[in-house]
Order: C-alpha cells, then sequence, then structure tokens
C-alpha cells in the first residue's frame, strides 16, 4: 500500500514539472501556431540562474545553503528566462508565424547555440546546486513512507504558479486579451488589441514558467548544459496528448503521463516506461486525433 | 404547392415541384437526416432529393443547414439519424470522404482550393486516377486522358492558362479551375458550395452559363447566397431554414411563399431590405425561368 | 511584410519539382555531379574517399527526407533512426561474419551464452542486405498509417517523429546484451573475407555509395515526375482537397514515408561498413534533425539540393568541429536560423533568378523594426 502511495507522490512529482514545462508550449502553441524547440533551454536558463545566485551568494557570504537565496531565486528565474524568451520570439519567431515547421528548425538552432554557450560559461560537465538546509528534511507518514521536502515544495510551487496564470489569464485585462487573439486574432486586432504586443507577452510568460521549471529542477538533481532536452520530449507528448493550444487538456495529460511513466518505470524499467507511453499515445490519437480536449464547433 | 408545408410529408421527399417522386428516381435522396453538434439541432429529419440531371439550387438564411448538408453528403460530418441514399443504392453517410468520390460525387469548397504550387494543367492531371491503383499512378499519362484535360480546360475557359502555376490565377480563374478539376472525373452528381462568391458580375454571368453548359446528363447542386445569381440561372429552388426544407419549387413561386418571406425577415423588422431585395427585383434581362414541371 | 512574403514565394516556387531549367534540371546537372563522383578516386587522397564516400551516404540520408519534406510538406525528424536501423542491420551482419560463428564480443561481456533467435538469420547476407530495407521501411510505415490515419500533420508529425529518435535511440541504449549499448556494434573487420581496412576495398565501398546514390536518385526523380509525384504536392498545397479527390491521403503518405525510410536504412547500410561503427548516437533527436539542415541548405524540394546540402555541411563540418568544437556548434546554430529564416530556397535556390531580391535584412526599415520591436515598450507593437 505504502509503496503504491510513494508512486503516486512520485507520478505526481513528475506531472508538477511536466505541467509547467508544457503549459507554456501550449499557450504558444493556442495562440501562435508555433512549437518552439529551444524551449526546453529556458529550462537551462532557469536552473544556471540559481546556480549562479547561490555561487554569487557563496562568494560574499560564505552560505551556499541559505534559503534566502533559493526564494529569490525563483522570481529571478522566471524572470530571465522570460526575458530570454521575449527576445528569442521578438528577434526570430515572429518572422515565422505561418512556417509552423520552419520554425521547429528556427529554434532548433537557438538550441544549439544556447547550450553551447552555457558549455563555453558554466562547463560541460554537471554542477550541484546545493539545496536550502530547510528543504533537507522529510515528512515521515510511515516507516515506508517517506516524502521527501523538496518534492512537497515542488508540488506547491507549481500549484502556486498554475494559480497565478489561471488569475493572469481570467481575472486580467492582459489576459483577458490573450484569450481574446486565442479565440478569434482577427476580430481581437479589429478591436483594437495588439496582437504583436499578446503574443510577445505570452510568450515571455510561457518560457519565464519553464524557467522556474529549470529552477525547481536543480532540487532533485544536477544540472548541464543539456538539462532541457531530458525533458523537452516528453513535454511534448503531454501537449500534443493534451490536444494543442487547450490549458485544461494540458493539465489532464501532464497527470496522466507524469503517472504512467512513474508506474511503467516502477513496473518495468525506465527506457520500457517511456515506450510504452509513446505506444499508447499514438494508439489513444487512434480514438482522438485531436488529443483529450478539442474546441468545440461545427 | 406552397402551403403544405405545416404538414411535412415523411416519406415522399418532394410532392412539390420537384420532378423525383421516389427514391429510385432520385441521383440523391436525403431521408430523415438529422444532424447535431453539442445538443443544436442543424439539420432536422430533413427530406430532400435531387432528381437525374437535374440541377437543383439550394438556398437560406445563414444557420439553415446547408454547408452541413454537403458535409453530411461528402463524408465530413457523420449524420446522428437518417440516412443519405446515392444514385438509388449506396448510403452515403457512413463512408469516408474519397469513397463518395470514387461513387462519383464531386465537391466544390467555398474558398476555391486549388494546389498552388502545381500548373493548371497538373492540377487537372492529379484527378485522374483516382479510381485506378497506386501503381497506377506511376506510369505516363495517356493521350486519352490528355485530350480529356484540354477538353476540360476548354469546357471552363483556362486552355490558355494550361501552362502557367495556379497560384497566380484570378480569384474566379480559380473557381473555375476547381469546377474543371471536378468535371475532368465526370462525376455524377456535383455539389457547388457558393460557386460565385466574391467574383465580378461578368465572372458571375460566365459561371451561371458554364454551369448550364455541363448540366444535362450530370445532377448538379449549388449552394448559393447571391441572390440575382439565383434568379438569373435557378430552375427549381429549395428553400432550407433551420434544418428544414421550407419551401421548393420554381423560383418564382418560391420568392412569393409567405413561409420564405417571414424566414428571411425573420421577426424584426430592421431586416426588411433584405427581404425587399429577394422578393422584388427582379432584373429585366432575367432568362424566362424555366417554368417547373 | 512584402519582402517576407516573397520569400515565402521563393520557397514555394523552389518547391514546386523540376522548375530549374528543365534540361539543366533534369539532366545536365546531375550527370555533372555523377561524373565529379566518378572521377573523384583519381583526384583525391584515399583518406579524403573514404571522408567523401561516408557523406555519400549522409547525402543519400538526405535524399529520403528530401522526398518527403521537400515535395510532401512532412517534416520527419527521425530519419535517424530509419538509417540506425539500416546501419545496425548490416552491423549484424558484418559481426557475425567477424566473429566467425562464435558469439560477438559484446555478448559474451553482457553474459549472454547464446545468439538470440533475432540476430541467427542476419548471418546470411541474403537476408542482412534486404532487411536494411525491410526493416525501416515496416517500422515507418506502421507508425505512419496509425499517425496519419488520425490526420496527423505538420508540427504534430514532426514532435512525434522525434520522440520516434528519442525513444529508439534510448532502447538501443539500453538493450546492452542484443545492440551493444552505447557503444554500438563495432570491431568488425572484414565484408565477404575482404578485409574493410583495405584501401581497395574503401575504393569499391565508395563506387558502391555513388552507385546506390545515383539509384536512389533515378527513384525519387522518377516518383516525383510521376503523377505520384504531383499528388504528393497536391497533398502539401491542400491535404483536404486531395482527400475529396478520390484518394486517400493517409495511403499516399504512408507508401511515401515508408519507401523515404527504406532508402535512409539502404543508406545506413552503406555507412556502417565504411565507418566501421554504428551506435545510438548516429540516431538520436541531435542526428535526426541535423538531417534537416543538410536538406535546407542545399534547398528543400529540389533532388539535387539535398545531396549538394549533405555534402557542403558535413564538409565544413569536418573542417571546423575538428578544430573548433565549440565554434562548429555557434556556426551550426546559426546555420539552422540562417537557413531558415534568410535562405528558405538554399543553395538550388541561388541559381534562381527570382531569388535574387533584396532580403528584408539588407532593408534598413526592417532592420530598424526588429530593433525596435526587441525593446519592450518600442513602437512596434502595431502589427
Amino acid at each position: 500500500m505504502e509503496v503504491w502511495a510513494l508512486q503516486l507522490f512520485n507520478g505526481l512529482s513528475l506531472s508538477s514539472i511536466l505541467l509547467l514545462i508544457a503549459l507554456g508550449l501550449s499557450l504558444s502553441f493556442g495562440l501562435m501556431n508555433v512549437i518552439n524547440l529551444a524551449h526546453g533551454e529556458f529550462i537551462m536558463i532557469g536552473a544556471y540562474t540559481t546556480y549562479a545566485l547561490q555561487q554569487a551568494a557563496l562568494r560574499f557570504t560564505g552560505d551556499a545553503q541559505s534559503g534566502i537565496t533559493f526564494l529569490i531565486a525563483i522570481p529571478v528565474s522566471f524572470v530571465i528566462a522570460g526575458a530570454a524568451g521575449y527576445l528569442v520570439e521578438n528577434a526570430l519567431i515572429r518572422f515565422l508565424y505561418r512556417r509552423p515547421l520552419d520554425t521547429l528548425l528556427a529554434t532548433w538552432g537557438v538550441v544549439l547555440f544556447l547550450q553551447q554557450w552555457a558549455r563555453s560559461i558554466f562547463g560541460a560537465p554537471n554542477v550541484q546546486v546545493v539545496a536550502p538546509s530547510w528543504l533537507g528534511g522529510a515528512v515521515t507518514l510511515s516507516s515506508d513512507l517517506v516524502l521527501p521536502l523538496k518534492r512537497i515544495f515542488i508540488l506547491a510551487l507549481v500549484t502556486a504558479c498554475i494559480g497565478g496564470l489561471y488569475w493572469y489569464m481570467y481575472r486580467s485585462s492582459e489576459g483577458r486579451r490573450m484569450r481574446g487573439v486565442m479565440q478569434n486574432r482577427e476580430m481581437a486586432s479589429s478591436l483594437g488589441v495588439s496582437t504583436r504586443r499578446v503574443d510577445s507577452f505570452t510568450f515571455a510568460l510561457g518560457s519565464g514558467l519553464a524557467g522556474i521549471a529549470g529552477c525547481a529542477l536543480t532540487l532533485i538533481g544536477p544540472i548541464g548544459p543539456s538539462l532541457g532536452t531530458f525533458y523537452i520530449v516528453d513535454s511534448f507528448i503531454v501537449v500534443i496528448l493534451g490536444g494543442l493550444g487547450q490549458v485544461p487538456g494540458t493539465i489532464l495529460a501532464a497527470l496522466i503521463i507524469g503517472m504512467l511513466n512513474t508506474l511503467f518505470e516502477f513496473g518495468t524499467t525506465a527506457v520500457v516506461g517511456k515506450v510504452l507511453v509513446f505506444a499508447i499515445v499514438i494508439l489513444f490519437l487512434q480514438w482522438r486525433p485531436a488529443g483529450l480536449m478539442r474546441a468545440k464547433g461545427r | 404547392m406552397i402551403g403544405n408545408r405545416q404538414t411535412p410529408p415523411v416519406h415522399a421527399p418532394s410532392r412539390n415541384g420537384s420532378r423525383s417522386q421516389d427514391p429510385r428516381d432520385a441521383i440523391l435522396s436525403v431521408e430523415q437526416l438529422t444532424v447535431s453538434f453539442d445538443g443544436l439541432t442543424v439539420l432536422d429529419e430533413l427530406d430532400f432529393s435531387v432528381g437525374y440531371g437535374e440541377m437543383r439550387f439550394l438556398i437560406g438564411p445563414n444557420g439553415a443547414g446547408k454547408t452541413t448538408l454537403i458535409d453530411v453528403i461528402t463524408g465530413k460530418s457523420k449524420p446522428s439519424r437518417g440516412r443519405v441514399v446515392f444514385d438509388g443504392a449506396t448510403d452515403l453517410s457512413r463512408r469516408q470522404e474519397h469513397h463518395m468520390v470514387r461513387l462519383g460525387v464531386g465537391r466544390k469548397f467555398q474558398t476555391p482550393s486549388v494546389y498552388s504550387s502545381l500548373t493548371v494543367h497538373q492540377n487537372l492531371e492529379v484527378m485522374l486516377g483516382f479510381r485506378t491503383r497506386i501503381t497506377g499512378l506511376l506510369g505516363r499519362l495517356r493521350r486519352s486522358d490528355d485530350d480529356r484535360i484540354m477538353a476540360t480546360l476548354e469546357e471552363v475557359g483556362l486552355q490558355n492558362r494550361a501552362r502557367d502555376n495556379a497560384g497566380g490565377l484570378s480569384h474566379g480563374e480559380k473557381q473555375w479551375l476547381e469546377i474543371g478539376m471536378l468535371l475532368v472525373q465526370e462525376p455524377k452528381l456535383l455539389l457547388l458550395d457558393e460557386p460565385v462568391a466574391g467574383m465580378t458580375r461578368r465572372e458571375r454571368d460566365r459561371t451561371g452559363e458554364l454551369l448550364q453548359s455541363i448540366g444535362g446528363d450530370r445532377s448538379i447542386l449549388v449552394v448559393e447566397h447571391d441572390m440575382d445569381f439565383v434568379r438569373q440561372f435557378a430552375r427549381t429552388v429549395t428553400v432550407l431554414h433551420l434544418g428544414k426544407v421550407l419551401s421548393e419549387g420554381n423560383m418564382e413561386d418560391v420568392q412569393q411563399d409567405p413561409e420564405v418571406v417571414r424566414a428571411y425577415l425573420g421577426n424584426s423588422r430592421t431586416q426588411r431590405p433584405q427581404a425587399a431585395r429577394l422578393n422584388t427585383r427582379r432584373e429585366p434581362a432575367d432568362p424566362a425561368p424555366v417554368a417547373a414541371d | 511584410m512584402t519582402t517576407r512574403s516573397s520569400i515565402m514565394d521563393a520557397v514555394r516556387t523552389v518547391s514546386a519539382p523540376a522548375r530549374i531549367h528543365p534540361a539543366i534540371g533534369a539532366w545536365l546537372a546531375p550527370a555533372i555531379m555523377l561524373a565529379v563522383l566518378l572521377l573523384a578516386p583519381s583526384v583525391l587522397s584515399d583518406f579524403r574517399i573514404a571522408l567523401l564516400g561516408k557523406f555519400l551516404t549522409f547525402a543519400m540520408l538526405a535524399l529520403s527526407l528530401n522526398l518527403i519534406w521537400g515535395y510532401a510538406g512532412m517534416l520527419s525528424l527521425g530519419h535517424g533512426v530509419f538509417f540506425g536501423l539500416g546501419g545496425y542491420a548490416m552491423a549484424m551482419y558484418l559481426k557475425l561474419e567477424s566473429a566467425g560463428g562464435k558469439l560477438p564480443d559484446f555478448m559474451f561481456w553482457s553474459g549472454l551464452t547464446e545468439l538470440p533467435i533475432f540476430w541467427a538469420p542476419f548471418k546470411y547476407a541474403w537476408f542482412a542486405f534486404p532487411m536494411t530495407f525491410i526493416v525501416p521501411a515496416v517500422l515507418a510505415g506502421a507508425l505512419g498509417y496509425l499517425v496519419f490515419r488520425s490526420r496527423i500533420t505538420g508540427v504534430y508529425f514532426a514532435l512525434i517523429t522525434q520522440a520516434l529518435a528519442l525513444i529508439v535511440s534510448i532502447l538501443f541504449i539500453g538493450q546492452q546484451a542484443y545492440t551493444g549499448g552505447t557503444n554500438g556494434i563495432t570491431n568488425y573487420t572484414t565484408i565477404f573475407g575482404h578485409s574493410l581496412n583495405a584501401p581497395s576495398m574503401q575504393i569499391t565501398l565508395y563506387y558502391v555509395s555513388v552507385a546506390a546514390l545515383a539509384v536512389a536518385y533515378l527513384l525519387c526523380w522518377w516518383l516525383i515526375s510521376s503523377r505520384l509525384g504531383r499528388l504528393l504536392v497536391a497533398m502539401r498545397d491542400d491535404e483536404n482537397r486531395v482527400r475529396f479527390s478520390g484518394y486517400d491521403p493517409a495511403v499516399l503518405k504512408t507508401i511515401v514515408f515508408s519507401l523515404s525510410a527504406g532508402i535512409a536504412g539502404v543508406a545506413g547500410a552503406l555507412f556502417t561498413p565504411q565507418v566501421g561503427i554504428i551506435s545510438p548516437s548516429m540516431m538520436g533527436i541531435v542526428p535526426s534533425i541535423e538531417i534537416a539542415i543538410w536538406v535546407a541548405v542545399g534547398g528543400r524540394g529540389v533532388l539535387l539540393g539535398a545531396i549538394l546540402g549533405a555534402i557542403v555541411v558535413n564538409g565544413a563540418k569536418s573542417g571546423l568541429s575538428e578544430s573548433f568544437p565549440a565554434v562548429w556548434q555557434y556556426f551550426l546554430g546559426l546555420l539552422f536560423i540562417g537557413a531558415v529564416l534568410l535562405f528558405p530556397a538554399g543553395i538550388m535556390g541561388l541559381f534562381k533568378r527570382e531569388n535574387w531580391q533584396r532580403p528584408w535584412w539588407l532593408s534598413t526599415s526592417q532592420v530598424r523594426s526588429t530593433i525596435r520591436g526587441l525593446i519592450p515598450g518600442g513602437r512596434n507593437d502595431r502589427q
């Protein structure tokens, strides 16, 4: 029983990270019909931002485990990754809106560039971010069921991000404009919404969320220049399964993929688990080609 | 003939005006067709038929279900109930799109869809061979096929543009090319969704003449919004409203039908100009509509 | 705006098959290329020829991707998998020949005591050689049919093939005992009893590669100039129209995807004996997407372009990456961006007059608006 509860918890933890990554992809696809292959590199940017902040803190205060540094790192990762996304959108992606396949290739160029840049600055080997001491503990529910505080923190962080995103999309006027452009670009544009601005900001927002995911990932393990590629394909699968551009579908799909991955991995091996998840998604699409959620209409 | 709409006939789809009385006499016979999307009923137990060699115009206000009807006939949407009998035997409503075409149903889309990176000639070339096996597509074009392509291009008036890229054609020429693409397949039934939308007056007239010339042994169902065009070229007209047949007959009779007037008027007086347009403005140049038999 | 749409037009016209001066495009240019390739061994050193031989297998791989991407508009980001599968099928044959009836070394190291059943028939050339085509073609056919049947196209298709690249490569890494794991299959020395390292064998393999490339080229050329080829372009333009013209796009696409995968497999089979190793690093995400840049640089939608692109990019890579690996990564990154943004028609596009318009990055107003767009709150908000 406890074993299963632990698997469930681990699955939830993986799901939440995937969700944070996939949301940005899904939003920008829903809005602009483009998929950014360099989305994973924004994770990497977030992770290295956290690392750099900690190194700086170490130099000036000599205390790597300071919880304050990590808490500061979360918004800083968001801002820096978001700014990077803003830059990529404006310098590159906006020229390619009607060419989604070309966008894939061009953003792959960004992937190669950013990964090499990270290698030049931080070196090719993985580096470790020291988790703040107050996250070192665990919640012991029973002798077999020990939940690490780090993972609980990540869950809480993701929940907070989703809440913030919900507020942004459904309660703020910026978010209302964004939904308007998603539903009918021409109409929104002719009603005076600056679609250009909405596009850039949404893209930056999605990139920022990936940056937070990167910051959270430093709690789980070492980070390296190709950190992003490790998670990105899973999040593509999430986005495809959820129905591109559908936020509720993305949330559900992230839950399913995270759980399935964890369960199969537990039952077989990580590799076989991935193969099975891929096969299941392909078969599912036979039944519902548009994914879990689809835009209704005639 | 007009007033019998209060009690819609259940099995004989058209007692009024249309030539077809029995499904076996009709190339297309729609029976008790119901289509709903998310609880919204778009087609409501629709009965409707088109006879062999007939050119029928389908009109109706927005949301009447015209395009949905075409979608069901061509397999794009699936009905919740009812069936679509083609050529006296085949139920179309459960088949896939490419099967319909092989049976002999050709469809022109509302916005012209032609292959813009192929030449006009190649656009027609790829329409041939849709009934052969894949290996048949690897061989060279037969001379007889090439003659057929050129004859069709002449029919739609594009013989001088054969070598040009279709992407460079004008809007009207694209519409004709698409009609030509259908014609070269020699379909038994042609479904044309707004063939004159966005055309200039001259292009519109040419299209009308084209439709009249390609009729004859082919049956044609035209969905159209342009009332001047309908008045000018339609013989038999079916008015669809809220998923049902509201009226059917020759254009003149249909225009007088109070039900039709009310449907186009709605309940609001603000839409009167539209009704006026439907009912009163007659073009003197109209060829006298062929009296419905 | 206008310049951007003219780039789009350039892509579109170049992509239309056989639109370069018909006579030159169809016969002269490939003939010259073939002559150059056939004469190369008398000019270049053995080392260079071995390198060129490897590039030719890449060229064949690029050709296979160009067939589906350049013409039918399906971008596969998993073509490295098909190349790898062909390469593995060949490597299994070579490994069994070199092992001489004994268990291959890596199996022994992984603790296997007898040859796995699926390995056994690969000791026969009559089985292994066709399998280099059949295995990738069947995998692509099965995946393709499922994907195309549910009308998955464009970006979805690209992402699914990318997932395939990831999954197959980690699967091969994970199954150490059957595939050699990360190291792949290597340490085979002979083919039909002749040493693979002998210069005469390298030359022979080079000529075989030239011949295979020529055959693949002719096959693709025949295909795209047939009505099936026109239908592929038609599907790229308007898949729905094709469906409403009486064809099942799923079937057409599956056939072409499968054929393309088969050609990629044969390319892999030629790669393995020339290079002496096949490993999962040839089929992951990174090598798979690199194939697309070869095609884009050469000119998508032009058969010769893919061949040219593969040779040019790989030539630059072997020149640059050995001495300056970091510079190469930056360069490759910029190549991806540049090839898409600035030269979508590739090298072959340079031969067409309509592409000699001023590109947007030479127009000061465009550059200014780009820079303005980079500044938050800049005046470029309006579209």
